[in-house]
């Protein structure tokens, strides 16, 4: 275990998930949403679970956001509260 | 038609890339039983292939591809084909897929397993792959703004808040 590198990891999950929720633009948060699940995809291999890292890169990275945006396409893409 | 889907690149790129992935799925499904992989991460793999063919050639040329019927019937395929296994095994008096049960090759239940197994990966990865596409066909935006991409919402001006 690289301490360093899962600290830096987990700092920037929290900045993620932080600024997925603050953030205004839905757009901007499906795509700040995509680079959450990336980084919790390293940090499942980091953690010795490469299977459970592997979903988590092809639904949580790929498939969710591209239906989020699908989905997004349908809508005005700005939050009101 | 919007500019990314005019993009010679782009759609070149993705007409090569996608035997690729397909592939690259194909392994992901086989390998599950011995490695990180299977059933239901191959299929996304395969489903997002052609949710990427279908994004960039647009949604009536996917739906072509994989119309509303055959995406129905891969579905029921793979999960006929993941009961089918498992009431397989009860058939020959074992619990629900237990593998081990059906005498496929004679005092061997270890390689009947292995094959057992692959062919309940592959039903997982049918009905996977069918879903996500269809749920992408579900999603997407209707017809007369065919594969319209969020890049022309109205304003994204970013961050407040």
């Amino acid at each position: 275990m690289i301490w360093i590198l899962d600290i830096t990891m987990l700092f920037f999950l929290v900045v993620c998930a932080i600024a997925a929720i603050s953030i205004k633009d839905l757009l901007s948060a499906i795509i700040i949403l995509s680079a959450y699940s990336l980084i919790m995809a390293v940090v499942w291999v980091e953690m010795h679970s490469v299977d459970v890292g592997f979903t988590e890169a092809a639904v949580g990275a790929g498939i969710t956001t591209v239906l989020f945006i699908a989905t997004l396409a349908r809508t005005e893409g700005r939050s009101e509260d | 038609m919007s500019r990314i889907q005019e993009s010679v690149i782009i759609r070149t790129v993705v007409r090569i890339m996608v035997p690729f992935i397909e592939l690259f799925a194909l392994y992901v499904i086989m390998h599950g039983a011995g490695g990180p992989g299977g059933g239901f991460q191959g299929g996304v793999i395969f489903g997002a292939a052609i949710i990427l063919y279908a994004m960039i050639y647009g949604i009536a040329e996917g739906k072509q591809k994989m119309s509303d019927a055959l995406d129905r019937i891969l579905a029921s395929t793979g999960l006929t084909i993941y009961a089918g296994t498992g009431l397989l095994c009860l058939f020959f008096g074992g619990m629900f897929l237990q593998y081990g049960a059906v005498p496929l090759i004679p005092n061997d239940p270890a390689t009947v397993s292995k094959y057992l197994i692959d062919l309940v990966e592959i039903g997982i990865g049918t009905t996977v792959a069918a879903i996500m596409i269809s749920l992408f066909f579900d999603v997407s935006p209707p017809e007369s703004e065919e594969g319209e991409l969020p890049e022309e919402l109205p304003d994204h001006e970013g961050v407040d808040g």
